[in-house]
Parts: C-alpha cells; structure tokens; sequence
C-alpha cells in the first residue's frame, strides 16, 4: 500500500517524534486536521490511471509549508500509509471553491491541480474538522504564488558567490502578516489597534504590507550573512590551525555552536498549528531536545532548555506554560525523551533509556575515594565528576541518598553527603569483630613511616565479606583504607595495603599510631 | 579508641552523617537504634538520669570531627527512648529527660533484692538512706535519682511489699519493708 502511494507522490521524511523534515528555508504555514486527499485522473491527462496508484489518504494530518503540501498519518504506529508531500512547485492551478447549496452540506473542499510526471491529477482536499478553510485557502494562494522554492535554491547558490539576490517581483512573500488575525492583548494589542488605523486607508493598508515584506526578505538576508559567518570561521579556524591558539580556536568553536543552534527554521506557531500547537510543538520540542540532552549527559534542566528551545526559535517564543504542556504530552506520543520530576519539585527532561543505576554507581565510585570517605562529598565535588549543573547533581545525590546508599551529614561545613555504613555498622561491638577477623588472619605489619600505609596480610581462607567488613571497622575508628587495587578485595587475596589516614590529621604522627594500632590487635 | 571520660567511645562516633539526623526511613531506624544503645549505655555507666537537652551533654558533640547534635536530633532520639519506656519526659516543654537505663519494675526488683541481702525483711529505712546511706554503697541503688526511686517505691508499696509514710523531717520519707 505503502509503496503504491509513493508512485505518484513523493514520499515525506518525517522524524521519530512524527514531525515533517523540513527542506532548507521552508517554513510551516498552516495545519489541518483531520484532513482526506483523494485524487481524480482528469480526463485529458493519460487514460490509464491505475486506481492503487491513488490510495484514499484518510483522516491525517494537512501541513502546508512554503514549499510543500504534506499530509502525514495521524497515527504513524497504527496507519499503514506513509507521509506524502506535493511539491507547491507542481501546483498548476487552484479551483476557486465552488458556492452551491450542495457544497453546504458537504465537508469543505479544495480542490487543486498536480501535475508531476507528466501526469496531471486534481486533488481534493477534504477538510473533516473545524479549521479555518478560509485561512488556509489564503496562505495556500500566498505560498503558491510566493514561490519561495525558487528564492530559496537562488539564495543557496548565491551564498558561495557573495551576492545576495532579492527578488522585488514577489508579491505574497509575507507569511504571518497577511491575515491579519492577530487575537492578543499587550504587544499585540497595541498592533491591532495601529492595524485598525491602517484600515481606514486602504492605501497606507498596502503600503504597510509592503515594509512587512521587504522586512521579510531582509530576515532571510541575516540568516544568509549568519551562514556566510559560519563558513568563514569554519574555513578560517581549518587554515589557521597550526599557529592560532587554543584560546581562540574555543571561541570561535563557540561562536560556531551559537551560530549552528540558532536556528529552528520553521518554529511551530499558534497562528500555524491553530489546535494542534500543542501537540506540534510537543513533537518538535521532542526533536529539539535530542542534541543538548546528550550534551548533558542524558538528563537536563527544564529551565534550561525553555532558555535553549526559546533562543532556537527566536522570535516565536513561548510561554513556560506552553513548555509544560507540550512536555506533558509526550506521555501520549512514542518518542525516546520523557519530563521527570524529582521528589524535591524539579523538573527534567530526560531520554527514557536514561538509567539511574548508570549514575548511582558512578556516584558510588566518587564517594568511595579515600577522601570522600574522609570528609564526605558536595554538589558541587558530584557535578565536576558527573559533569552535569550542581543542581541537578545534588538531585541525584537525593535520590542516591533515598535508595539507601549515601546519608547526609549538616554542619556549619556545608551539606555533605557520605557513604551509608549505617547498615553496616555491628552495634554489638565491631571493635570484638575486627579483633576476631585480623587475629584470626596472620598479621604482618610493614612500616612505612613516608607513605602512611601498612601492608596486613591475610590467610587465604579468608572470606571476602570478613576482609570487608575489617577493613570497615577500621574505617570507622576513624581510619581510611585503600585496597590494593581499586577492585574489591578478591576471596583468594593473600595481602592487602591500607592506606591509613585519620579523620582531621594526615600528619606522620598519625600514621605510626596507625601501625600501633593495629599490632596491638 | 576514642573515650569519654572512663568510657570507650564505639566506632562509629567518628563518622560524620552519625551526628545528622537522617531523613531516610531505613537509614534513620538504624541511626536511631545506633543512639538509643549508646545514650543508655553511657548512662548506665556514668551514673546518669537527667538529660537536660539545653545543657551540654559531652555524648552529644564531637570534638573531634566536630559535629554536634542540633536540638531536634537530641529530642528525636530521645523521644524514641520514651515511646520505647527507657526514657521520661519530666516536663510539657520536652526540656528534661529521665533516663530509665533499667526500667521501673527492674529497679524494683533489684530494691527487693537489696532489702533481702541485707536482711532489711522487716526493718524501716529513710528514702535518703537507701540513696545515701552505708548500705547501699557499692550497689546500683547508691545514689539513685530520687523520682526514680520513689516511683519504684511506690510500685512496690503497690503489690504490699512496703508501706510509705511521712518521716518526721519534712523533706523525707520512710519505708517500712514487709517483703
């Protein structure tokens, strides 16, 4: 079915999270839903039209962009059609909606013609919800006779040469102002009041639009030069590797990622998507997300990218409500990212395969440094390890701390957290304990005043939990210890060296304490 | 090994979370159990039944590591001790804290066991000389808190092993043993 459909169509990329790949330069416009696209030979085109070649494209979802008219499966996992796109540039003509009493009854139509492969179809677009037809009817005619496939494949060559072309023959180059539907307060609100000023004159009306257009052609004009900025500094920084300095090459790596994350090209808009923004922008946040979450490791701020997402799409912003609600619908799509809320109200975005484990172990490893085991670890010390904001970090150490495996301790010091021996700790006596264990075992103590350390060797039937739990008696007097290796003591191990410093002195003197200490046992 | 005086300080006193009152649940059980026994042990040995939580309580800070218990910890620990009968409080405000190493009935008994070895069946003694007196000294009573004494006491005089009555000085009483 899937393939039949593409023989007259051109199949549509669509991302993981079902929104449209869009080209270079092409800008949604306005979204329907749902919509049907069937298809009727006319009659002077070929006389063998094989139905299959036509299936019905039922209730989908209806994108128009600048360049293309896209209509995509409303539910990707379950419908077996693919996306298709039609490019605007096949469009030969538009029928004017025919107004009968007939057409009344009927779901509204719009009906165009397509010719691409030396075929010539018309094609019907059935418009089954509420929508604005009209709207759509309109920005169709603009992005048609805009022909910004055409701009956008001159700017693409012109941008190598240097020259900036403008075409000043284009009438319906405005996109979001032509409509004029403005329904906001504050900023808006101001607009539409000038606007209502505008419409007293009709002359100064065109005029208006006109500074509109020419503003927008300047806009594509900045993402040109921003472009050309990029390549510069990609060529410059390749020829100057060898005598430029670090310093500078991060800079300008820097200013290559700004330039690189600037740009959401087609932002999803409420004057676009209409009821649909929610779930438009849900899909797009859920794309967008993909690259600074692996840059942070699998889990980011929900601040943070509201500030990331909002900056890529410039001047589109959106509201932290909007952000909320468009994360909360991921629940409902199946893409990899999921909102995540820690105990303590915060909020992130993470990839589902993310794990807590992979992080509570690393987490482990920090805290079982003979110096996290001295004197504890910060949110900071556990944000440089796992390199991530100290904020979230101090999340993670929560959440470590509520499985069990660190505690807490307060003091005018700060909030440190620990290893959690509490489970550990014998209440009956782990002195008697140790005791049994090392005497048990045939000590040999090698003193070694400069390197606060001795060697304790053990018989081999020695069991690996015993050496454990020695070894954290002796922690718990106050020492820190330091196997060998940085494995755990293995059952067959026959010596091990303990790293002995004493919570609060490091000095020598207490080092041979150290080895007093434990020949008395 | 760290001491306290005469006593020997466990392992554990060293380390740092053991002086922040843990908010999670399993952790904070054993960190409880960890502080009941060693609060009790520490009295039991040092002679003390009155924890005064406003004053200093060398068991409560380390100098050491230099952590100290804050105030809600003291109490914490200390009302676990209550709710499990080792402990009183002796005012409303949770200020003061009588310390029940042995329990009420365990003090009554080890009074009938001081009455018997000392062949006091039927004799009459001042509520001061069981605390103070000559013989008592070497025995667990000697210098006993008084209201845990006399809550002893009176459970005993409860079961009709010992009568209480006025003394002639206004600030002591009898006892008349019949065990």
């Amino acid at each position: 079915m899937s393939t039949a459909t593409t023989s007259f169509f051109e199949p549509a990329s669509v991302t993981s999270s079902g929104r449209p790949v869009l080209h270079q330069a092409e800008v949604e416009c306005h979204l329907l839903s749902p919509v049907d696209l069937e298809t009727e030979p006319t009659t002077t085109a070929t006389t063998t039209i094989n139905s299959l070649d036509f299936p019905a494209l039922k209730s989908g979802l209806g994108i128009l962009t600048t360049h293309r008219l896209l209509w995509l499966p409303s539910n990707a996992t379950t419908d077996s059609s693919s996306p298709i796109s039609i490019p605007l540039s096949s469009v030969t003509h538009i029928f004017s909606p025919k107004k009968s009493i007939k057409s009344m009854f009927h779901s509204p139509r719009i009906r165009f013609q397509v010719s691409m492969h030396s075929r010539s179809v018309v094609v019907t677009l059935v418009i089954r919800g509420k929508g604005d037809i009209d709207g759509f009817l309109t920005k169709f005619w603009d992005c048609w006779r805009g022909r910004a496939w055409e701009i956008g494949n001159d700017s693409g060559g012109g941008s190598s040469s240097g020259s900036v072309p403008v075409s000043g023959s284009v009438s319906g180059g405005g996109l979001y102002s032509s409509d004029g539907s403005v329904r906001l307060v504050g900023v808006s609100g101001i607009l539409r009041k000038e606007q209502e000023m505008w419409e007293s004159t009709d002359k100064s009306l065109q005029e208006a639009f006109h500074d509109l257009n020419a503003l927008m052609r300047k806009a594509k004009e900045m993402v040109i030069l921003a472009e050309k900025m990029r390549q510069k500094l990609l060529s410059g920084s390749s020829s100057q590797s060898s005598s430029g300095n670090d310093e500078e090459m991060g800079s300008k790596e820097e200013m290559q990622d700004w330039l690189l994350s600037v740009g959401i090209v087609s932002p999803v808009t409420k004057e676009s998507a209409g009821a649909m923004y929610h779930q438009q922008l849900s899909r797009q946040l859920a794309d967008f997300v993909r690259i600074p979450l692996e840059k942070a490791g699998g889990m980011i701020n929900l601040i943070d990218i509201y500030c990331l997402f909002n900056r890529a799409r410039g001047t589109e912003l959106i509201s932290p409500e909007d952000l909320l609600q468009a994360c909360s619908l991921w629940e409902k799509f199946d893409v990899p990212v999921m909102l995540r809320k820690f105990d303590s109200g915060v909020k992130v975005i993470q990839n589902k395969s993310h794990s807590d484990e992979e992080v509570f172990a690393r987490i482990k490893n920090l805290v079982s440094k003979p110096e996290a085991l001295r004197s504890g670890i910060t949110a900071s010390d556990a944000a440089m390890t796992l390199g991530i904001a100290p904020a979230m970090a101090k999340e993670h150490l929560l959440s470590a701390e509520s499985k069990g495996l660190l505690c807490r301790d307060i003091s005018p010091d700060g909030f440190r957290f620990f290893i959690n021996l509490f489970p550990e700790i014998n209440s009956d006596d782990i002195h008697i304990e140790l005791f049994s264990h090392f005497t048990q075992s045939a000590i040999k103590c090698q003193s070694n005043l400069d390197r606060p350390g001795f060697k304790v060797a053990l018989r081999r039937d020695d069991r690996k939990r015993a050496i454990q739990k020695s070894l954290l008696g002796l922690f718990c007097n106050g020492w820190n210890f330091q196997p060998d290796s940085d494995t755990d003591p293995d059952p067959g191990l026959s010596s091990l060296t303990l790293f002995c410093v004493r919570w609060n002195d490091t000095d020598k003197a207490s080092s041979s304490s150290a080895i007093h200490y434990t020949s008395t046992l | 090994m760290q001491k306290l005086g005469d006593f020997k300080l466990p392992q554990f006193f060293n380390y740092p979370p053991y002086f922040t009152l843990q908010p999670v649940r399993d952790t904070r059980e054993k960190q409880v159990q960890l502080w009941k026994e060693l609060i009790l042990d520490y009295c039991r040995t040092q002679k003390i039944f009155v924890i005064g939580l406003e004053e200093e309580f060398p068991l409560f800070s380390n100098h050491l590591i230099e952590r100290s218990l804050s105030n809600e910890a003291r109490e914490a620990f200390l009302s676990v001790l209550v709710s499990e009968g080792r402990a009183e409080w002796l005012d409303r405000g949770h200020r003061k804290c009588l310390i029940l190493w042995h329990r009420i009935q365990d003090w009554a008994d080890i009074l009938l066991h001081f009455v018997r070895d000392n062949g006091f069946e039927d004799s009459v003694m001042t509520v001061e000389e069981i605390r103070t007196g000559v013989e008592s000294r070497g025995t667990e009573l000697h210098g006993i808190d008084r209201t845990i004494l006399m809550r002893a006491l009176k459970l005993l005089e409860h079961k009709g092993k010992l009568a209480i009555f006025k003394g002639t000085s206004a600030d002591d009483e009898g006892v008349k043993f019949s065990v």
